[in-house]
């Protein structure tokens, strides 16, 4: 889509646009699909996300293994009942939207992987908050996510937004990123500031491992989907004020690029370092994997079991 | 592989039941695509699990996800979780498997035996990240395609002529064709034919293919990214 955020800087200052209406313009012209087209595929995205995050708030959603579920409801509740939280209406809010969209995420529910799936709370947590606090429109919205997208384009393509590529800097941090963005643009920053807010959020996240118990995503992944809603949230306010990346925002992506390619594999997406290779850790994915082994002996003996009736059986 | 432009819904999307892109979403689409290439419900699909999907598949509903494809589900289709039992209900019967498709192999691959009727065909597959998955080989033959495009998947006794005709057929339908590929195993054998295109391939044209004494099997495979 775009080789650089310089490259999306100069498009929308040459045609003084903003950052969403040039990635519009560049996802019709190289999929060959009317602008009404993508903006409709865009809009049903922001409608799932919206579901995923009211369903992980509605109730203590537990996770397929049974390891995590329902702190995002567990925190709802708790501001409900009218405690103040010390990281104030806002970002608590966030906080519990991008966990609830990731604990629906780890029990088979439906969501949107923005970039990837154990990701997927932060752009949600983030927009849906904004608009909640702001009233910011749904088409304003699904704007930002054109933004978000190019951003995770340029990511995608300078660096990485896969945990076995590039560690957990690469999907919690592109999330950050991407939602630092959209945001800015949202509460009427320059292109220019978000860049910016890119750049702050990426270095603030750099050399995040992906180290998740079991193999699963769920620890830590539910609960760094609220770190990267934080760290977002930093970002914008700094960019909005006029704070600079001393690092330019290209030179920052390709900076998570190299530490991902230079992280050690047990870090990425191995379950074999970090909190997998604690002995908690090690102890869940035992219960687990022993549970599911049982499992898996049971269901393909079953499956043969019942088909031996009916069919013939070369085994 | 199919090069392209790295689209808005790549990064925002896929549309999907959790929990992992890779070992859900993108074991669904190979589900989707070995049906296609069987051109019917499975009614027996052996399914060899490689690698990552041999190791932590089962807490991610690779196995599930897989067989939802084969049953002809999308990446957000809510009866993911249950297709196990579907499968059952449906007469399809699954066999899980270990296997091991040497150290060449994308670690999330899966090797799927499927039959139906007289109809079998053996397909290589690997999700390689984000939701994205390689068609890797068919019945044995390096291939590669990744259900970005409509494509036309031909197998048929080589010969000299059997891409003018082919092509012949794409300019009949006014089909502009992005990406084709030839592989075959040695001189007047069997060859694989793929063609990738940018717009419907209409089953007319399938059907015209078969009349052909020398192709033994042509299929569309319809896109199934969007």
């Amino acid at each position: 889509m775009f080789e650089s955020l310089a490259e999306m800087l100069s498009l929308a200052e040459a045609e003084n646009q903003p950052l969403h209406a040039i990635v519009i313009a560049r996802e019709a012209e190289t999929t060959g699909r009317s602008r009404e087209e993508v903006w409709a595929a865009m809009a049903r995205r922001l409608q799932v996300m919206r579901q995923s995050a009211e369903e992980g708030l509605s109730r203590p959603v537990r996770s397929l293994s049974g390891m995590t579920g329902g702190d995002a409801y567990r925190l709802w509740q708790w501001l409900a009942a009218g405690h103040e939280p010390v990281t104030g209406p806002i970002l608590s809010r966030a906080i519990a939207r991008a966990m609830a969209v990731n604990e629906v995420n780890a029990g088979m529910g439906c969501i949107v992987a923005t970039p990837t799936a154990g990701s997927a709370g932060i752009l949600p947590g983030v927009l849906l908050t904004l608009q909640e606090a702001y009233g910011f429109s749904d088409d304003d919205l699904v704007n930002a996510l054109f933004t978000a997208s190019g951003v995770g384009a340029v990511i995608a393509r300078r660096a990485s937004i896969a945990g076995a590529a590039g560690g957990c800097q690469a999907e919690t941090g592109s999330a950050a990123a991407m939602a630092a963005a959209a945001g800015v643009e949202l509460l009427g920053g320059s292109p220019h500031q978000s860049a910016h807010a890119v750049a702050i959020t990426l270095k603030n996240m750099l050399g995040l491992v992906c180290d998740p118990v079991a193999g699963l995503v769920e620890v830590p992944c539910i609960k760094r989907n609220a770190a990267g809603a934080a760290q977002c949230f930093i970002a914008i306010d700094l960019a909005l004020a006029g704070v600079k990346s001393v690092i330019p925002p290209d030179e920052v992506i390709d900076a998570m690029g190299r530490i991902g390619r230079r992280m050690d594999p047990r870090f990425k997406e191995t379950a074999e370092g970090g909190l997998a290779a604690t002995p908690t850790g090690r102890r869940l994915a035992r219960m687990i994997w022993s549970h599911s082994e049982d499992q898996r002996d049971r269901k393909p003996e079953g499956q043969r079991d019942a088909a031996s009736t009916n069919a013939p059986t070369t085994e | 592989m199919t090069k392209r432009a790295i689209s808005a819904f790549d990064i925002i999307g896929p549309i999907m039941v959790g929990p992992s892109s890779s070992h859900t979403a993108g074991a669904v689409r190979l589900g989707r695509l070995g049906r296609a290439i069987l051109g019917a419900q499975p009614q027996r699909a052996i399914l060899g699990l490689h690698g990552s999907f041999a190791r932590t598949g089962r807490g991610h509903g690779t196995d599930r996800a897989l067989v939802a494809g084969l049953l002809g589900m999308a990446t957000d289709d809510p009866r993911i979780r249950e297709s196990l039992d579907l499968a059952r209900a449906a007469g399809m019967e699954v066999i899980f498997r270990e296997v091991d498709l040497g150290e060449d192999a994308h670690p999330n691959s899966v090797m799927m035996t499927l039959q139906a009727g007289d109809q079998e065909v053996e397909v290589v597959g690997a999700s390689v990240g984000g939701g994205m998955v390689e068609i890797r080989a068919v019945n044995g033959y390096p291939i590669s395609f990744t259900g970005e495009h409509e494509a036309l998947l031909v197998v048929a006794e080589d010969r000299p002529g059997t891409i003018h005709v082919i092509t012949g057929l794409f300019l009949d339908y006014e089909l502009n064709i992005a990406f084709s590929r030839v592989e075959r195993r040695h001189r007047g054998g069997e060859a694989i034919q793929l063609f990738e295109t940018d717009d419907a391939i209409p089953d007319e044209l399938v059907a015209a293919l078969e009349d052909f004494y020398w192709v033994y099997w042509a299929r569309r495979i319809p896109r199934i990214i969007e």
